[in-house]
């Protein structure tokens, strides 16, 4: 009696390697078809045809100059998060406190722009840029200091320390409410203008820009090749190995988590000093969280960053044009966002693994 | 003696609407917990909240529109349209995290908070908009047929005094929420099925030598998770809310239903009480005099993140074997690479 064997329809083997080009084109096929799943959602609340869909999204995120320098001045700032969590996650420490550490960076500025008005900006940007640094730096240690010798659970450490950071605004918001009772605090320093970045010919949001290209190629090259750099890859890959060839991997955490802290720092200064002129508890935005996303959705590649942030602001903003002239929710953009990302990560899968289907039944014997 | 009796009338006001807070928080921290248990931290809890919570209001809202047109209310499907909607929306939201990170292997966290910008992205979609997709002519979302069929409280409440106020006064919903923690504590901790859950949590490779169908207890455990957790969304905007939806209400619940799992050490028989500590916490600030200085109510809202914060350092402190998370959280679990 012959034994019947059950061979599965498929099964999944892990892929030795893939070209690059390869890989790419499989991520690049999923956004196209998370492209086309949004158009179709859309069609189906609006009932716009899809090409008219993109024509919208389009509109809505160059129609105008001023659109343009919105959408580049929202790429800044997420890019800059983006690269802030990257080292973290490099190490494989899971900084979800983005948005608490751009807030604290947003308060310190605001403290400073508050508390020494008076002083002129040359004199002011200097104690704003440490201020905001040190803030987010802070923010950021304290997760890593518990981490790095009791191993605390840093996704919900940093998780809580988002709250904590939201409600020290909302503290301080109605403290320095202007006026009292409004619950905001309003335009700082709307007639002298002190701490306020400059505009750059003609453009407030230019300087920003810089500041984050910067930031972003400096980000590059210290975690390709910097020494810092290979200590956060080893630990990342294996912490016993790191301890192994001598890597003391507590310091190491903390130092990692005292720059993503930092960079986060500075976005809370960019939002504050070059863009809000104010301080609000949502002043962030949920960046922080989206933020973890672009990183990934990048493989923490800096540079590749640059499109996958350009990706979901040109979608927020195409979408809330959408929704705004169809009188829908601006939430709207959330969804066609989530709808994305759920592509990219299904797509993964298939850059790291194959499918082999079950041949064709053998001949019978 | 009259110290007494305000500190017994503080309570009677006090812990029915920290109980009343809690409950969502309790409906999260359970569906979470069975969750993390198979070996998945699904950070897409707060998204699948809402979802929970919008499904339900979609499908009270279209069974309403359909009373307004003069059809009787029928008890049974003004209480079942909402919670079978609830539950298919909150299933679907665990289908796609399960397919994502079981299925497909995909990053836990990356997939888990894709769920949750999705998913309150859903939610605010739809309670901003639904009014307007269904043409319909009300100015807001107030469910309040619905909401008074959901939030009926046991017949003998009012009267027991004090004993009736604290422990009588909820909807079914608030009773189902303690009865499924339970029930799921001793499942985990009592019965075959959840030691094998429990297997697969900590070690998914074992599990699967001693022939359990990991992938498929992966698959179940996070689906009714999710859809627990979700019943926290339709309790909160029907009972607690009275029907009303309005948009970023929930607000971050779901997180603190997430911290609420480590805090209880993974055990929903626990998380009853600390649900209900930490409605209390949520809302101990209306009831701390400030006096002028009502800038310090923001700094007492701070209260359960910081709880939870020193919770969760002395526990880390302390390493007790039986308090630590499932070894296999947050690892997807591939055969091959054994």
């Amino acid at each position: 009696m012959r034994e019947k064997v059950h061979e599965p329809l498929f099964h999944i083997v892990k892929r030795k390697s893939l070209n690059w080009y390869r890989a790419w084109g499989i991520r690049i096929l999923a956004i196209l078809i998370a492209f086309a799943l949004d158009a179709l959602i859309t069609t189906m609340v609006t009932g716009l045809n899809p090409v008219g869909v993109y024509g919208a999204i389009f509109k809505g995120s160059f129609g105008t100059a001023r659109k343009f320098w919105v959408l580049m001045q929202n790429i800044a700032i997420l890019l800059c998060v983006s690269i802030a969590v990257t080292p973290a996650f490099k190490m494989k420490f899971w900084n979800v406190g983005g948005e608490g550490q751009i807030l604290v960076g947003a308060l310190a500025t605001a403290a400073c722009m508050i508390l020494l008005g008076d002083l002129p900006t040359a004199a002011l940007l200097p104690i704003m840029i440490v201020a905001s640094i040190a803030a987010g730096a802070l923010w950021g240690v304290i997760p890593a200091f518990f981490k790095a010798y009791w191993n605390t659970n840093e996704t919900l450490f940093t998780l809580m320390m988002n709250y904590v950071a939201t409600q020290l605004v909302a503290f301080f918001v109605i403290v320095w409410e202007v006026p009292k009772g409004a619950g905001q605090i309003g335009i700082i320093n709307q007639s002298t203008q002190n701490g306020w970045f400059p505009s750059i010919g003609n453009n407030k949001y230019l300087i920003n820009i810089l500041v984050v290209a910067a930031l972003t190629v400096f980000v590059y090259f210290y975690l390709r090749y910097s020494k810092h750099g290979y200590e956060i890859s080893v630990v990342g890959g294996s912490e016993k190995t790191a301890r192994y060839i001598g890597i003391k991997v507590e310091k190491v955490i903390m130092r990692t988590m005292a720059l993503s802290g930092a960079l986060c720092g500075i976005a809370g200064l960019l939002l504050v000093a070059g863009t809000n002129h104010t301080v609000t508890t949502s002043i962030s935005g949920g960046r922080g969280f989206t933020a973890v996303m672009v990183a990934w959705l990048a493989q923490f590649n800096p540079f590749a960053m640059i499109l996958t942030s350009f990706l979901i602001v040109f979608m927020e903003r195409g979408a809330s044009a959408i929704s705004s002239d169809f009188g829908l929710n601006a939430s709207y953009a959330d969804i066609l966002t989530g709808v994305i990302l759920f592509c990219i990560i299904a797509s993964e899968f298939f850059v790291n693994y194959q499918l082999i289907f079950r041949k064709k039944e053998r001949k019978e014997d | 003696m009259g110290a007494l009796a305000s500190l017994g009338a503080f309570l009677v006001s006090f812990l029915p609407r920290a109980v009343a807070q809690g409950i969502p928080l309790l409906y999260g921290s359970t569906g979470e917990t069975i969750t993390e248990k198979a070996g998945n931290l699904n950070l897409g809890i707060p998204g699948i909240m809402y979802v929970g919570g919008i499904s339900g209001v979609i499908g009270a809202f279209l069974y309403e529109q359909r009373l307004n047109a003069g059809a009787p209310v029928n008890a049974f499907l003004i209480i079942m349209i909402p919670l079978v909607c609830s539950l298919l929306g909150s299933l679907m939201m665990g289908l796609i995290y399960s397919f994502l990170t079981i299925s497909l292997r995909a990053n836990q966290n990356v997939a888990g908070l894709s769920l949750t910008t999705f998913g309150i992205g859903f939610g605010n979609f739809f309670g901003g908009s639904l009014i307007k997709l269904t043409g319909s002519e009300v100015p807001s979302i107030a469910l309040t047929t619905t909401s008074q069929y959901f939030s009926k409280k046991l017949p003998f409440a009012d009267n027991l005094s004090w004993f009736g106020k604290i422990f009588l006064s909820y909807s079914f919903l608030a009773y189902a929420a303690i009865i499924i923690a339970f029930v799921t504590a001793y499942v985990i901790r009592r019965t075959r099925i959840g030691l094998n859950l429990r297997a697969v949590g900590e070690n998914p490779a074992t599990a699967d030598a001693a022939g359990i169908p990991v992938g498929r207890y992966k698959y179940v455990a996070t689906c009714l998770g999710s859809m627990i957790a979700g019943l926290g969304g339709l309790y909160y905007v029907m009972d607690y809310a009275c029907g009303v939806w309005s948009n970023d209400a929930f607000g971050d619940r779901g997180w603190l239903a997430i911290a609420l799992v480590i805090f209880t050490v993974w055990r929903p028989d626990l998380s009853v009480f600390a649900s209900i500590l930490f409605g209390g916490l949520y809302i101990l600030y209306l009831y701390i005099p400030t006096g002028t200085r009502l800038a310090l109510k923001e700094l007492y809202k701070m209260l359960p993140y910081v709880v939870t914060l020193v919770v969760l350092i002395i526990s880390s402190m302390k390493k007790k074997r039986e308090n630590q998370p499932p070894e296999g959280l947050g690892i997807p679990y591939f055969r091959e690479e054994r």
